[in-house]
């Protein structure tokens, strides 16, 4: 019975995530709901890709980046050349268009975690606060690179415009929700355990025979490939990019959203990023005093909810299991719809084990 | 040659400016290994500051350099009083915490500070020029103009240095800052304040931060409330290269990154930011301990 109510809870996830969607989607086309509205919501989905993607480095990993934005940059600059440069996307019909699209995110994500790969192998003989400059150090390199490269293939210091609007909610949505699965299953796979044991005992886990330096490379490359997807999404949502967006500032935008939502967690970074994106909007009737405002309700949260706003808790679908590794798929759903009209809950062989 | 001289100068003059902020950043993390991202913060408020005090007291009027010293003394220590304000409320509550905390706190003072300034209907989003302390006259030494501003900065800031180095290294304080450094614990329990070593520590540093500011400002005379970030981020490489936790490797890094910002600057003006981050990320992975710093073992 606790097996069944376990495994309930868990797919009542996807369901839940399509209705949103739907609901969302309704209410946008019949205009109760504004683009502004829409345009938060895209944004949020973004950063909780990157709090996510942030959260396997600092979270899952206890290496601390500070320049997350750097690898979020690769992946909107690569696939924005991608998709204006090099398949020059709006000159293509409608569903090649789409496609492009998705290619360009996966250029991008590759491209990304090639840069995390690079990046990771020096970085990783440092340790603690050095790893953590070192990594803004490179985001800032990152970002100067981006400014002198010449106009007429990233827009140098002018920023690049013209990238075709190709995302919408859909996209963003969907990329949101398979980068907290690719999250959850990495955290249950044994890289992500391997991962885990670093944070607790780096020493303890090397004694144990655990590759520290290969694990640690590992989680920065699928760090940096999550980045990269955002970064994709965030430049064909904007279809204007420019070096300074990617400042060290916007790292510690996405550190602050993983640490106020509760760092660890999935579902801690996935509230944190939802909550601290959708607050200052909700502050606009403040004018002036908006960021004020919100810059002290952070302190609070800080100052007052030290594991996060989520507590270091996990939503049961995100929760770590012990045993072999589950991947989310179809027949979890279709089991779960068939259950409703037989008024009973199917299980799986093994699955809760 | 002359030109090189030349731009020796600014660089020297800049260098003072970092080398000031530097130490802020290094003294803060000698303690309590916290990065301070706020610390920036210290010289906009200290700019804004003697902004006021100049304009209420004097009415904007050219002051004398000895009363403008005076000023920028006065205007200084309430800044570091600030500071100790700042540590109080929101980094003392999380001491026990990962040191990361109290970086994202301090993001959060960061935030909080800059938009309040912005805020505040008598300081405003718009730049406001400093006004002018003293009267500046350019001395000519062969073909290299050297302002008077210039000689100013430099000589008080390496003053001001000389004197910190003296207090740290010869009075009953500095033992105790440098025992808190050294072992937070063991210092504690051989009887020194651990929370008055903090508190003086944030007061100098944010002294020396709205100090730089003045400084600053007197020869680049634009203030708005988030002037500091790339300053501070440069006095923060600054530190780091030096070797973060020292304080002459703070001095020597500010000085590096002041003469080398300059140069580059010179040469590729586009690329000058970009460089001080690499000359950051070629140090840390050559010697990650900085210049001037000590390697550091880890215990099990």
């Amino acid at each position: 019975m606790e097996k069944m109510k376990a495994l309930c809870k868990r797919n009542i996830a996807f369901p839940i995530f399509a209705l949103f969607f739907l609901v969302v989607t309704l209410l946008h086309q019949l205009g109760i709901v504004n683009s502004y509205f829409m345009q938060v919501m895209m944004l949020a989905c973004i950063y909780i890709i990157m709090a996510e993607s942030l959260n396997i480095l600092n979270g899952m990993t206890g290496l601390s980046s500070l320049g997350q934005a750097g690898f979020m940059s690769v992946g909107a600059y690569s696939s924005a050349i991608f998709t204006t440069y090099i398949l020059h996307v709006s000159s293509l019909p409608e569903p090649l268009q789409v496609v492009a699209f998705v290619a360009a995110t996966l250029v991008g994500a590759v491209m990304a975690a090639i840069c995390g790969v690079l990046i990771g192998i020096p970085a990783l003989r440092l340790r603690g606060d050095y790893l953590a400059i070192v990594t803004l150090g490179f985001c800032e390199v990152i970002r100067a690179i981006w400014r002198v490269v010449p106009a007429d293939i990233a827009g140098g210091a002018f920023g690049l415009t013209g990238i075709p609007k190709l995302a919408n909610f859909f996209w963003a949505f969907l990329f949101m929700i398979l980068s907290l699965y690719f999250c959850r299953n990495y955290m249950d796979s044994s890289f992500g355990r391997a991962c885990l044991a670093i944070r607790d005992n780096e020493i303890a886990a090397d004694t144990m025979g655990i590759d520290c330096f290969r694990y640690k490379t590992i989680a920065f490359a699928s760090s940096a490939f999550i980045a990269g997807v955002a970064g994709s999404l965030y430049a064909h949502l904007l279809s204007y990019i420019h070096p300074d967006v990617f400042s060290y500032a916007k790292s510690s935008d996405f550190l602050v959203y993983l640490y106020a939502g509760g760092v660890g967690s999935i579902s801690g970074a996935m509230l944190g990023a939802l909550a601290l994106t959708v607050l200052p909007e909700l502050l606009r009737f403040l004018n002036d005093w908006r960021l004020v405002i919100y810059g002290a309700l952070l302190l609070c949260i800080i100052l007052f909810r030290p594991t996060g706003l989520f507590g270091g808790r996990e939503f049961a679908f995100l929760q770590l299991k012990t045993g072999g590794i589950r991947v989310f798929h179809v027949s979890t759903f279709t089991n779960w719809v068939k259950g409703l009209f037989r008024g009973e809950k199917r299980v799986k062989e093994g699955a809760g084990k | 040659m002359d030109n090189f001289l030349q731009l020796l100068i600014y660089g020297l003059q800049l260098g003072s400016i970092y080398a000031l902020l530097a130490i802020g950043y290094t003294m803060v993390f000698g303690i309590i290994r916290m990065i301070n991202m706020a610390h920036c913060d210290f010289l906009m408020m200290g700019c804004y500051m003697v902004y006021f005090l100049v304009s209420v007291l004097f009415g904007g009027e050219m002051i004398g350099p000895a009363v403008a010293l005076l000023v920028v003394m006065a205007g200084s220590s309430v800044i570091g009083m600030v500071g100790v304000g700042i540590e109080r409320v929101a980094y003392r509550p999380l001491r026990n915490r990962p040191t990361i905390m109290c970086m994202i706190s301090a993001i959060g003072v960061s935030i909080f500070t800059q938009n309040l300034f912005r805020a505040l209907p008598f300081i405003g989003p718009n730049p406001r020029s400093f006004p002018k302390l003293i009267e500046d006259f350019t001395i000519n030494v062969g073909a290299v103009k050297i302002s008077f501003t210039r000689i100013v900065t430099v000589t008080l800031s390496i003053f001001i240095m000389l004197l910190l180095w003296f207090v740290i290294q010869n009075t009953k304080i500095g033992m105790h800052m440098r025992a808190v450094s050294n072992d937070k614990d063991a210092a504690a329990l051989m009887g020194v304040n651990i929370n008055r070593v903090i508190s003086i520590t944030f007061f100098i540093g944010a002294f020396l931060a709205a100090v730089s500011g003045s400084f600053y400002a007197s020869s680049y005379p634009v203030m708005q409330p988030t002037m500091a970030v790339t300053l501070g981020n440069k006095a923060f490489i600054a530190a780091v290269c030096g070797g973060i936790g020292d304080i002459r490797g703070a001095v020597l890094g500010g000085f590096v990154i002041g003469v080398a910002e300059i140069l580059v600057t010179s040469v590729w003006s586009e690329f000058a930011y970009g460089f001080c981050f690499l000359v950051l990320v070629v140090i840390l992975l050559f010697k990650p301990e900085g210049l001037l710093g000590k390697p550091m073992t880890e215990k099990v």
